[in-house]
């Protein structure tokens, strides 16, 4: 049997009448308080930050996973040509995207199609990067915004208009519908 | 009813309707409201927390700062804001609560607490006829000479300066018990009830050892009033320091021992007394909740919080008049800050009240220490030392102290 005996430890007289234990106590709790309140004052380099006040945003890596967007490539053409793949993998389901057709007019009508509309529900997103992964086109990059608040569910459902207001123009690496390729 | 009235002392009066004032509006409840910032902030900082450090006040409009930091302390109006919080919450009462009891628990542990504040000296004496020169000058300016001014009796900084200063602190002080006893068992709940149970066993046991380790201080001033007991201090070394006056004698040095013993029985007593870690079985989070006021919401809530840390505060200063000097300067009479009786300058004697709430504050931080320093006891553990040791040490130290004043006299 693999049962280990734990021997209680034989106290001294001293331990076992707080003398040197609360000596000992008083120590590590002081010594800490000390420590502390030195780094809020300001007297001692501090290891943390003060959120709202001092932000870490600059030093983010390149890989950080914050909000799902959607980007425009250089010619401010919607990379998105709701293929629905970022639907269907998404782990928590938090994204619905409605298709729609390019009309035959339109500079881009090659392309055939484009969402109509593109909902990432943010209270659902869990920011694993699933829909960044697996995007044929390139269109959906998660960003570097990371407080994302709001009042009401409403608020934190992004519609279209907001994730390209979010995820702005990216210049990429997908060239099959302009004229470089 | 003409005879009577006659006799009132008008000037006593107000004096005394101004102490009252003083003391608990403007010392004694800010006090409370600071110590529980204090203890956030200071179990933050053992913890390596930061704690309460801003507080929005709605001021920037009229250009002040948002906050208010000195060295770098932020939040420093946090328990204004923890106060319009308890007023704005609902007060909600549970249908099952008797309710008399229910309202009437935690008026029973605020009021025994403010009450025994009245026997403390909180300074030596205030002659007010100093500010005599200063109130001609005011009344030349207004044109009005003939007004009264203060008359060079000066008034002692003490409520109510009763011969029987200790045992009146103990004996309303002890009532305190009946308002968590009142709210465990008002709130009909089993949590409450336990935290009840637990406290009346706990605090019944340790007054005991409270009183009793008194006794040999007593005996040593032969004594029982807190201001003659402060002025003998500051004339003699204090208990726990005797190093000037009478102090350097052999016999106070031989007492030294039993009066440190008696200081640390009544500095735990004190610690059970107001239900403080490591006694605090009547709240034990971990066990029962929030203990005797798990059902209680709001305002009357905040009233037992604030009971306790009155408590706290009194009991601090009852430790500081007996022990450690009440408000005399330590080395005073050595260094020309000493008391003498009608002879004190009014600015020593803010000087003392100065000096006895800073000891206080030395002893709340001391309190909060203890508190995030030690862990809780368990409730037999507690029991057991209440019976077993603190009351055996404390009945030993009486008769210690009288051998040893017998073997060497005092004077």
């Amino acid at each position: 049997m693999a049962t280990i005996f734990v021997k209680r430890p034989k106290l001294a007289w001293h331990e076992s009448w707080f003398i040197s234990t609360f000596a000992k106590g008083l120590k590590i709790t002081l010594g800490h308080a000390l420590k502390t309140f030195l780094e809020i004052t300001g007297k001692k380099e501090k290891v943390t930050m003060e959120y709202p006040e001092q932000k870490w945003d600059d030093n983010l890596p390149e890989y950080y996973r914050g909000a799902p967007a959607l980007v425009t490539d250089e010619q401010d053409r919607e990379r998105c040509v709701s293929c629905q793949l970022c639907e269907f993998i998404c782990p928590p389901k938090a994204i619905r995207i409605t298709p729609g057709e390019i009309p035959s007019d339109d500079p881009w009508a090659k392309v055939e199609k484009r969402p109509k509309e593109f909902d990432i529900d943010m209270t659902r997103c869990i920011y694993c990067g699933m829909c960044e992964e697996v995007c044929p086109e390139q269109a959906i990059y998660l960003r570097k915004d990371y407080a994302i608040t709001g009042e009401s569910r409403a608020e934190l459902m992004h519609d279209k208009a907001k994730l390209y207001q979010i995820g702005g123009k990216r210049i990429g690496l997908v060239n099959k519908w302009n004229e470089l390729k | 009813m003409g005879h009577l009235l006659a006799n009132i002392d008008l000037t006593f009066l107000i004096a005394s309707v101004v102490k009252i004032v003083f003391l608990t509006f403007l010392v004694i409840l800010p006090m409370v409201a600071y110590s529980v910032y204090a203890e956030r902030r200071f179990s933050a900082v053992i913890q390596d927390r930061v704690g309460p450090n801003r507080t929005g006040i709605p001021l920037t409009l009229f250009g002040f700062k948002k906050d208010i930091q000195i060295l770098g302390i932020g939040g420093l109006t946090q328990p204004m804001a923890d106060g319009i919080k308890f007023l704005l919450k609902e007060d909600f009462t549970p249908k099952s609560v008797n309710a008399f009891y229910y309202w009437l628990a935690p008026c029973l542990t605020m009021v025994p607490a403010l009450m025994t504040c009245v026997v403390l000296p909180f300074g030596s004496e205030l002659r007010l006829s100093d500010l005599n020169g200063l109130l001609s000058w005011v009344y030349g300016v207004i044109g009005m000479a003939d007004l009264p001014v203060f008359s060079s009796v000066p008034v002692p900084s003490v409520i109510a300066d009763l011969s029987v200063g200790p045992l009146y602190t103990f004996a309303i002080a002890s009532l305190g018990v009946y308002g968590i006893v009142i709210a465990g068992w008002a709130s009909n709940s089993k949590y409450p009830f336990l935290g009840g149970v637990r406290a009346s066993a706990q605090m019944i046991s340790y007054e005991l050892s409270l009183g009793l380790s008194i006794i040999p201080v007593l005996m040593v001033f032969g004594e029982l009033n807190l201001t003659k007991m402060s002025i003998y201090q500051d004339a003699n070394g204090w208990l726990l320091l005797p190093l000037w006056g009478e102090g350097l004698s052999l016999a106070r040095w031989v007492l030294w021992i039993p009066m440190g013993l008696s200081f640390c029985i009544f500095v735990v007593a004190m610690f059970a007394e107001t239900n403080r870690l490591p006694f605090d079985m009547a709240e034990c989070e971990t066990e029962l909740v929030a203990g005797y006021h798990t059902e209680y919401s709001s305002m009357k809530f905040a009233l037992f919080f604030l009971g306790e840390y009155a408590a706290m505060i009194i009991g601090s200063g009852l430790a500081v008049t007996l022990f450690l000097g009440g408000w005399s300067i330590p080395f005073g009479p050595l260094i020309g800050l000493g008391y003498s009786a009608g002879d004190t300058p009014l600015w020593l004697g803010l000087l003392h009240i100065g000096v006895f709430l800073g000891k206080i504050v030395f002893f709340i931080l001391f309190f909060i220490l203890i508190r995030w320093t030690l862990p809780r006891f368990r409730f037999d553990q507690l029991m057991k030392l209440g019976w077993m040791v603190m009351f055996e040490l404390a009945l030993f130290n009486v008769v210690l102290t009288a051998f040893l004043m017998w073997l060497v006299p005092l004077k």
